[in-house]
């Protein structure tokens, strides 16, 4: 079974790490990382950038596209993609086909500051 | 984390939201940071106890009204104070007011705290000062240090801008559509405000200084989650993490100024720059441009060269016109012909600039700029002449000893070729 691992945390607190804390993190958990790639179990990890850099598009008909993150609590995450895209509009094209093809509950857009594609063999 | 570290952090990202309501129901801002103080003595008890409550900005809203009110009825009755513990219980009352206090609030509570900074009486230095006391929280001292200034100094110039504050009646009403505009306009220049103060630190200061260029970014970032789709705020906020992002790359180990295109580009900060490419990426959907998203769309072109002659200086140029309408400057214009004498050359950036000398007859960056574009034209003279110029207006000593380093390269190439060769 793969699993997801979803990470939350206060963007303000991890924010304000200097450069110094921040690496100091990453390195400890990048030997978590190397553990787990060296047995073949780690897929894509990801790093996003903050929520003001988010852009939410609801999947109604027409599709609304929101500045900032998705804020509502009466849907669940149930799902993500990670896709390569020129720019914003790219992807916002991308999420719109997604969009037609599956009605109903809405897509957070968020860039991606730091990614590692993995090589996980399930 | 230990226990007074992230009692701090909570504070710390409370305070312009608890200050802002405490305000609201006050009117007054002397009780209302002391309302917040008392609050946050009673944080630092009860929260390494009971642990951190839900909602640490409403839990200090509601201890802070209720200690003040005590406080005032107190003052007028002698009557006994309540038990401590029918203000610390705060389970079932928390969510209650957490509930109440909707998001809409919250935004007009924290603009007004900014916007109060802003008073036009006050001149630039005092709006930054009362912003970073009241809305950051930064202690006199801290302040003090960062403008250079004794703490004591520090302290009146803020007692002054709260007296002239307190005059000023700022309308507690929600403000509607036009007024929220335009204290959004006023609040997002004093945050810039904020950040030239670090920003234009020379390089015997620049560390000193550079906790302004942070408190400006997190007030800037502040704003946008409170006015997400204001493009102009994610075009400021864009502007701020780009030129911060080549903070470590922008003076050398004698505090010397490097300019852009000699700067090392790889200690430029990748994080903070790609944020703010994803902000200006957000910014142009909207298709209302101004002079922030156009600064952060030239600040981009420059960090997206990986190398110095990667720059789209035709580009940038075009971007300069554009600023220049919105916000015609000399300053402006004096900017558009560096990247004039990269495209079409420096004899007709030379020819740009030189209606501006009137203007800009006190203005270091000016002689330092057409001293530049003479010496590239060969007419050394005329350079030097701008250049001692540039030194005797220079306001830092990095400025005077970048300009000198002109000089020096103007003494070396008018000395014979067979001398220079052996360099």
């Amino acid at each position: 079974m793969l699993y997801a691992i979803l990470c939350y945390h206060d963007e303000d607190t991890v924010g304000s790490w200097t450069k110094e804390q921040d690496a100091a993190v990453m390195q400890k958990l990048s030997v978590v990382q190397d553990k787990l790639t060296q047995q073949g179990r780690l897929g894509p990890v990801a790093r996003l950038l903050p929520t003001t850099a988010a852009t939410t598009l609801r999947k109604e008909d027409p599709p609304l596209v929101l500045d900032g993150p998705f804020a509502e609590t009466k849907e669940q995450l149930l799902g993500f993609y990670v896709v390569d895209c020129k720019n914003l509009d790219e992807a916002l094209d991308v999420a719109r086909d997604l969009g037609k093809a599956n009605p109903g509950g809405a897509y957070e857009i968020r860039p991606v500051g730091h990614f590692t594609p993995g090589g996980v063999k399930p | 984390m230990t226990d007074t570290a992230w009692i701090d952090a909570a504070l710390t990202s409370a305070r312009p939201q608890a200050v802002g309501a405490l305000l609201r129901y006050f009117r007054n801002l002397d009780t209302a940071e002391e309302a917040y103080q008392n609050a946050c003595l009673r944080a630092l008890k009860s929260w390494p106890q009971n642990g951190p409550p839900r909602d640490p900005a409403a839990w200090l809203i509601m201890v802070g009204r209720n200690v003040a009110i005590d406080d005032i009825r107190r003052s007028k009755k002698q009557e006994a104070l309540p038990e401590d513990e029918a203000i610390s219980d705060l389970e079932d009352a928390e969510e209650q007011l957490a509930e109440r206090l909707d998001g809409s609030h919250y935004r007009d509570d924290i603009l007004r705290l900014l916007f109060i900074c802003c008073h036009p009486d006050l001149p630039a230095t005092q709006q930054i000062a009362l912003a970073l006391r009241i809305v950051s929280g930064l202690t006199v001292k801290q302040i003090a240090r960062a403008f250079l200034v004794s703490e004591a100094a520090m302290e009146q110039r803020i007692t002054r801008a709260k007296a002239k504050v307190a005059d000023a009646n700022v309308p507690f009403e929600t403000p509607g559509a036009v007024e929220r505009s335009e204290r959004l306009t006023s609040v997002a220049a004093m945050i810039y405000l904020i950040f030239n103060e670090g920003y234009s630190a020379s390089g015997d200061t620049a560390e000193i200084r550079a906790p302004l260029c942070e408190e400006a970014i997190r007030l800037a970032r502040l704003l946008l989650r409170l006015f997400q789709s204001e493009p102009e705020i994610m075009g400021l906020t864009a502007l701020l993490l780009i030129q911060h992002a080549r903070a470590a790359a922008r003076f050398d180990t004698d505090g010397a100024v490097i300019l852009l295109d000699d700067q090392d580009r790889s200690l430029w900060n990748k994080a903070l720059i790609a944020e703010g490419l994803a902000l200006i990426d957000k910014a142009m959907r909207h298709r209302r441009s101004g002079p922030y998203q156009v600064q952060a769309a030239i600040a981009a072109l420059h960090a997206r060269a990986e190398k110095p002659e990667d720059t789209d200086w035709t580009q940038i140029d075009l971007l300069y016109g554009a600023l220049e309408i919105m916000q015609p400057s000399p300053v402006v214009t004096l900017n558009r012909a560096v990247a004039v004498s990269k495209v079409r050359g420096p004899q007709a950036a030379l020819d740009m600039i030189e209606p501006l000398e009137k203007r800009l007859s006190s203005y270091f960056h000016f002689f330092g700029v057409r001293g530049a574009f003479l010496m590239q034209l060969g007419r050394n003279d005329e350079a030097r002449t701008a250049f001692d110029r540039a030194i005797a207006l220079a306001n830092t000593s990095a400025e005077a000893a970048h300009i000198r380093m002109h000089l020096d390269r103007l003494q070396r190439d008018s000395q014979p070729k067979g001398k220079k060769a052996g360099k």
